[in-house]
């Protein structure tokens, strides 16, 4: 049976502004530009938005950037928990509310000076306030694992032991990711590609994590424009269906410390959102030509080629090892150079450059795409979309 | 820093004693009854005759005049005289020590206040258990709108140089038990579900928490057992003995209360639970996945007891 939402709602159009480590402005500022650029690319109005969806960790709230851009009847709004791993649920929030009928066209939008007004991967100390979601983080603060990158890289060690990965292997990651972005004029590290020696040379900063395997903070925005697939013909860019959309969260979910489950490296919250991606689109690994996987730190990417079947379990370093994940390989990954190369706009920019290779707008333009898969946070609740060509 | 130099800054400072530390400042708002009565309520404080408005808390003295605590347009707070010296001396650190008051007529809703504050003494370099610093004392007089002294203050701050790497945080100190000074250790958020955790902890036990009903253990704990859903449970007493599962070696960004390069481990206890606890007596680069651990208990603050592992033999 097909999904009643498979390829009811579009993509229709796509905002952004620079990525700097200082933008300078504010971040509402940043929002409403974001939302302006992609309303205007889409050749949409800011009256026409009537709703707006976000995840958690943005500090705009959807009515101040409502009143922003002048908007009137905002009838949906939504905001999804866990930080990055709602990176791309906005987007299935948006696409269930115009094909329900609920809204009619939707923004959904990120903006953050996280590296100029705070630092986004600093220590983590919350306060001692008797909520469930603050006693979690005290399972690990107080023996000193208080950042993203020490959770991951507890998960990352055990991966080393269960399948002979080496940081030799995250930092191929990194390396290839840095050669998409060197090609990329809008990416940070824009013709700064590095080596796998260089990766080698990067310091600790939580071992097996170096420096080179964890991705910017930067400052910038990015807003996505949805709306009904039948409304999507009749404006101005080439419309991007949704083709799968999914959120998961598994057995023992934690965030970011998901340590109690039996195997800590598997994402199985991945796994899951992947089944439910290749059942909403009917489709299987073999039918994506291109994707953007999540890259906050490198080791990450390895267990998601494996929970979208590209590879088996424990297989990703070779297929990365074999160039799989560059022009020309089996399947590029995250050709806008990702958040270890373009930015770190917590995983939406990942959802424009699916938009891009779907379009064939991409700087690295991987030839006849008609799926593209963009995942969302690791080591979190997640979420992913499967964009395709109309 | 040589020894002319230092008492060249010292110098200064002393010269300084006597002098208006600030402009005058006139509070942005009368003495007023809803900040009496937020204040009341914030310290516990239950006097009708406050409540009422009749007369303001003389406690209260320092409220009216009072700088912001977070700058922005208009709130231009300045430095007092003389820190700046102090602070360019190396005593960036501070923490208030001594606060002498003095009130010569209970204010009433309506008083303006204005404070006036002078140097009043810089002491000698003195070695504390927050490090070497001077004591710098200043003094406050509030006059009301028609110059009347209404009441003094005397306001003495340690200025301090931080130990070398933590100097952002050197303040941030926690005693333990026996009085020995130390670091400030982050500290859990604690429900209802897991303080037998930390009470454990302080009993130098480990517990986990287990079901009432189908008797399985869980950690970390939560109030419904995931297995049976029981809301029952109890508390079984671990071994102490496991395995190391995976582990960490964090570099940066560092924190106070934990020395670095730190190793963190998860560790599969014998019980069949898994916990996140620090290693004790191993060097970083010894760590191993499934090298066989034993528990001990580390007290980080005053009754703030953490979990630690050392290597075992195995057996």
């Amino acid at each position: 049976m097909t999904h009643p939402l498979k390829d009811q709602a579009a993509i229709v159009g796509i905002g952004a502004t620079e990525f700097s480590k200082d933008s300078g402005r504010s971040e509402l500022q940043l929002a409403v530009e974001a939302i302006k650029a992609a309303l205007d690319e889409a050749g949409l109005k800011t009256s026409d938005v009537d709703g707006l969806s976000t995840f958690t960790m943005d500090n705009n709230p959807e009515i101040e950037i409502f009143r922003n851009i002048g908007g009137r009847n905002l009838k949906f709004f939504s905001r999804i928990e866990y930080g990055g791993g709602g990176a791309c649920a906005p987007v299935h929030q948006a696409a269930m509310a115009v094909h329900s009928g609920v809204a009619d066209v939707v923004v959904c939008y990120r903006a953050m000076n996280e590296r100029s007004q705070y630092r986004f991967g600093a220590s983590y100390v919350p306060p001692p306030l008797p909520s469930a979601a603050l006693a979690t983080f005290g399972w690990t603060v107080p023996f000193g694992l208080a950042t993203p990158a020490s959770w991951v890289a507890m998960c990352a060690q055990r991966y080393m032991h269960d399948f002979g990965a080496t940081t030799e292997d995250f930092g191929r990651v990194t390396v290839a990711g840095r050669r998409m972005a060197a090609n990329n004029p809008r990416a940070w590290f824009y013709q700064k590609p590095i080596t796998l020696a260089d990766h080698q040379k990067s310091r600790w900063i939580v071992e097996p994590l170096r420096l080179l395997d964890c991705c910017q903070e930067s400052d910038g925005a990015v807003a996505i424009v949805v709306t009904r697939a039948d409304r999507a013909r009749h404006l101005r860019q080439k419309p991007v269906l949704i083709r799968g959309a999914a959120q998961g969260a598994c057995d023992d979910q934690m965030n970011m410390t998901s340590f109690y489950r039996k195997d800590i490296s598997a994402l199985s919250e991945m796994r899951l959102v992947a089944k439910q991606l290749y059942a909403m689109a009917g489709i299987g690994p073999k039918d994506i030509q291109t994707a953007v996987l999540y890259d906050h730190f490198s080791p990450f990417v390895l267990p998601q080629l494996e929970a979208f079947d590209f590879c088996k379990r424990g297989e990703a370093k070779d297929f990365v090892k074999d160039g799989q994940i560059d022009m020309g390989g089996r399947l590029p990954v995250n050709t806008n150079g990702g958040q270890l190369g373009e930015a770190y706009i917590h995983g939406v920019n990942g959802i424009a450059e699916g938009v891009r290779q779907v379009r064939g707008s991409s700087v690295n333009q991987v030839k006849d795409v008609q799926h593209a898969l963009v995942t969302a946070g690791t080591g979190v609740p997640t979420s992913g979309l499967i964009l395709a060509a109309a | 820093m040589s020894g002319t130099e230092k008492n060249n800054w010292l110098e200064k400072v002393r010269a300084m004693v006597g002098r208006e530390a600030l402009p005058p400042q006139t509070a942005a708002d009368p003495v007023n009854l809803p900040m009496i009565r937020r204040w009341c309520e914030a310290m516990g404080e239950s006097d009708p005759k406050y409540l009422d408005g009749t007369a303001a808390p003389p406690a209260m003295l320092f409220v009216w005049t009072m700088g912001h605590f977070r700058a922005g347009p208009g709130r231009e707070g300045g430095t007092l005289l003389g820190l700046d010296l102090v602070e360019a001396a190396g005593f960036t650190s501070v923490v208030a020590t001594n606060v002498e008051e003095e009130y010569l007529r209970e204010l009433r809703c309506g008083d303006v206040l204005t404070q006036r504050i002078t140097l009043d003494a810089i002491s000698e370099e003195k070695k504390t258990g927050l490090g070497v610093g001077h004591f710098v004392t200043y003094r406050y007089e509030f006059s009301d709108q028609k110059g009347e002294v209404v009441g003094r203050t005397l306001f003495r701050v340690l200025k301090f140089r931080p130990p070398a790497k933590t100097n952002e945080t050197a303040a941030r100190v926690d005693t333990d038990t026996a009085g020995v000074t130390q670091p400030l250790h982050p500290r859990p958020a604690i429900t209802r579900d897991g303080a037998f955790f930390w009470e454990g902890l302080n009993q130098r036990k480990l517990l986990v928490r287990k079901c009432g009903s189908c008797g399985r253990l869980h950690h970390p704990p939560g109030p419904m057992c995931p297995d049976c859903n029981s809301l029952e449970w109890t508390t079984q007493q671990c071994s102490g003995r496991g395995r190391i599962h995976s582990f960490v070696v964090v570099h940066q960004p560092q924190i106070p209360g934990f020395q670095y390069p730190l190793p963190v481990a998860l560790v599969d206890l014998e019980e069949g639970v898994r916990i996140v606890a620090n290693l004790r007596d191993i060097a970083p680069g010894k760590v191993r996945i499934n090298m066989p651990v034993e528990v001990e208990f580390v007290e980080v603050g005053k009754d703030f007891v953490i979990p630690a592992f050392r290597e075992r033999q195995a057996g």
